[in-house]
């Protein structure tokens, strides 16, 4: 039994890394530029396509990963550039419409390149086995190399915010966008910038994502609601917020998935203990989600405190 | 309401339609038409608060879906012979489920509104789409409805008086709900309940401080919203004879989203003009290309980029007075 929650908690905490790499550029562009991006999903697809194709015609994962970060990110730029740098002063609501478009745009140009089926993404070299972690306990050591790779761009972007000066903007940006600009700093320039790196860490994401799952049309989309209840539960604008509710609701996620079906198998048949257990599971992260906005309407860590 | 004349014509235009979809041929048009309608009400009654009180709700669709859900249940149940919880026998008297439908959709936006409403912006965007997802899910997991696969309404629901499998005589049920529905909607933005959602959505802390509790208000409209979409909900069952929870995914609160803000965000037609545009969009582009959506992604975002005001602002008649 114990061996059972510590996989599913490395499990939870897996998917909550994922789910940090996708929130983490959401609630920058989100709380500096003030836009909703909805495309945000589209640049996760975007970066698992680019990795799977080229790790299939070189053989290398690994120069799938450069691939698919390097083609999120420039998507990223170029749409922050031809659309949403038009979209900065407009509300909520077109934004909302503008991006909605883009994900048509993206998912259908996506399924005109390349099918609707599904890619297969190989593990790359050394990380296709499995160690074990505890005795008799076995898990897949690429999921380790995702929490690692998670827990790195976490402390990297730690650094590059507290440390630095662009770091020193985005946190300005994200409390005082006006002060700023009246300040003199080239706001645009910022803006693609830290849109660029939101871009790039969706597409790394995406490119994680591969192996573990499916790379489909449609995959952002899945992923996306769940990012914007993170950025939620985080508050908007905020970095440690954002990690903070992503393993929240990465390890409530799974733990819920993982026992709730279990437990209503005994006092109901089987199918529907599954059925149940798997709406209950996944309703389970938006009753958080609604508790804690309830609670503390800004989330757990504003930004603009 | 200065044009009078148009709205006649526009109105017997539409009374007329399935006879001149007969006459040239395209019988299939009813059907898309009927579509039109349903949705129609969905968007304007997302219009009511989302125009005129400023409430942006992101998930619509849960009333949609309630809606449609109430009468697929109350169909099983007529169909099985057994009460609901063993107490509410089933029906599929249209007059009954239209009426619960709307009872359901209103109780439910209730709830949620009341504790939605406590935050404002994007957190009520994220709260309403949080709830709608739990009732989403709620559905994928209620096998005894179907659960994932949805339900299927074998017959349209009865009304005395009228064949509802006549395809015309659903239409211009439709029709005249719609019609009914925005004369409603139309009587409560002029009243002096809509001045006051209109003053909200302008700056409800001046609103707050001349005397008006503005919390009620904006529930009030919240739950009329509801129950049109509830309303609208109950229609689409009846003309899908089909319900699932795709009616309350995400995906289609943000359809209902995108009608409202492609016709003109606050305007009385401008809702229905965007369910047609929309709708009538999706089965051109349909008929000509597989990857249409590949084409109505850029047409939605040139008409934020260079049409804001929607349609309706295009035409530069019936937008927002004042």
């Amino acid at each position: 039994m114990s061996a059972l929650v510590v996989e599913q908690l490395l499990n939870g905490l897996q998917f909550g890394i994922m789910l940090f790499l996708l929130a983490a550029g959401l609630t920058l562009v989100f709380g500096i530029m003030g836009v909703i991006n909805l495309a945000h999903g589209s640049l996760f697809m975007v970066g698992a396509y680019a990795a799977a194709l080229v790790a299939q015609a070189s053989g290398s994962w690994w120069l799938g990963l450069l691939a698919g970060v390097a083609a999120a990110a420039a998507t990223g730029m170029v749409i922050e550039f031809v659309v949403l740098r038009r979209l900065y002063a407009r509300d909520h609501l077109d934004q909302v419409l503008a991006t909605f478009g883009l994900i048509l745009f993206f998912n259908q140009g996506i399924t005109m390149l390349f099918g609707r089926q599904p890619l297969m993404v190989q593990l790359p070299q050394g990380f296709a086995g499995s160690i074990e972690i505890m005795p008799g306990v076995p898990y897949p050591t690429f999921r380790l190399l995702i929490i690692a790779v998670g827990l790195l761009v976490a402390l990297g972007l730690y650094v590059l915010i507290q440390r630095t000066r662009i770091g020193m903007l985005v946190r300005a940006g994200a409390t005082h966008r006006e002060m700023v600009r009246a300040l003199g700093v080239d706001i645009r320039l910022l803006y693609t910038v830290v849109f660029g790196l939101g871009a790039l860490l969706a597409g790394l994401a995406g490119v994680m994502a591969g192996p573990v799952s499916n790379v489909q049309v449609g995959m952002g989309e899945q992923i996306l609601i769940l990012t914007f209840v993170v950025v939620v539960i985080g508050g908007i604008g905020s970095v440690r917020g954002a990690l903070f509710g992503a393993l929240l609701v990465g390890i409530t996620q799974t733990l819920l998935s993982g026992f709730v079906p279990g437990w209503l198998r005994q006092v109901m048949p089987g199918s529907e203990a599954d059925a149940l257990g798997a709406a209950l599971s996944s309703m389970g992260v938006y009753v958080l989600m609604a508790v804690v906005l309830l609670v503390k309407p800004k989330g757990l860590f504003p930004a603009h405190a | 309401m200065r044009n009078v004349l148009p709205l006649a014509l526009l109105l017997a235009a539409a009374i007329a339609l399935p006879w001149a979809a007969e006459a040239m041929g395209q019988p299939a048009t009813i059907g898309l038409a009927t579509r039109i309608m349903c949705l129609g009400i969905a968007a304007a009654s997302l219009n009511l608060i989302l125009g005129h009180g400023g409430m942006v709700s992101f998930g619509h669709a849960a009333y949609y879906g309630l809606g449609a859900y109430t009468v697929g249940i109350l169909w099983e149940h007529f169909r099985l012979g057994e009460p609901l919880f063993g107490l509410i026998p089933g029906t599929n008297q249209l007059l009954i489920t239209l009426p619960v439908s709307m009872l359901v959709a209103g109780v439910a936006s209730a709830l949620i509104g009341a504790l939605s409403l406590r935050t404002t912006g994007v957190q009520f965007i994220m709260i309403t789409l949080a709830f709608a997802q739990m009732v989403f899910f709620l559905f994928v997991g209620l096998k005894a409805y179907g659960g994932d696969d949805g339900l299927l309404i074998r017959r349209r629901n009865i009304v005395p008086g009228l064949d509802l499998r006549d395809q015309d005589q659903l239409y211009w049920l439709c029709l005249g709900f719609l019609v009914a529905w925005l004369f409603l909607q139309w009587r409560i933005v002029e009243s002096r309940f809509g001045r006051v959602l209109e003053g909200i959505r302008q700056n409800e802390r001046r609103m707050a401080a001349i005397g008006i509790a503005t919390y009620r208000y904006k529930l009030a409209a919240f739950v009329i919203a509801g129950m049109g979409c509830g309303l609208a909900g109950a229609l689409t069952a009846n003309y899908l004879r089909f319900v699932s929870p795709d009616l309350m995914a995400w995906q289609k609160s943000g359809e209902i989203m995108v009608m409202v803000i492609l016709g003109g965000v606050g305007t009385l037609l401008g809702p229905v003009v965007g369910a047609a545009a929309l709708v009538g969009m999706e089965y051109v582009l349909g008929g000509i290309t597989e990857n249409w959506q590949f084409f109505l992604g850029p047409i939605l975002l040139a008409v934020v980029l260079w049409a804001p005001g929607g349609i309706m602002g295009l035409l530069g008649r019936g937008a927002r007075r004042g």
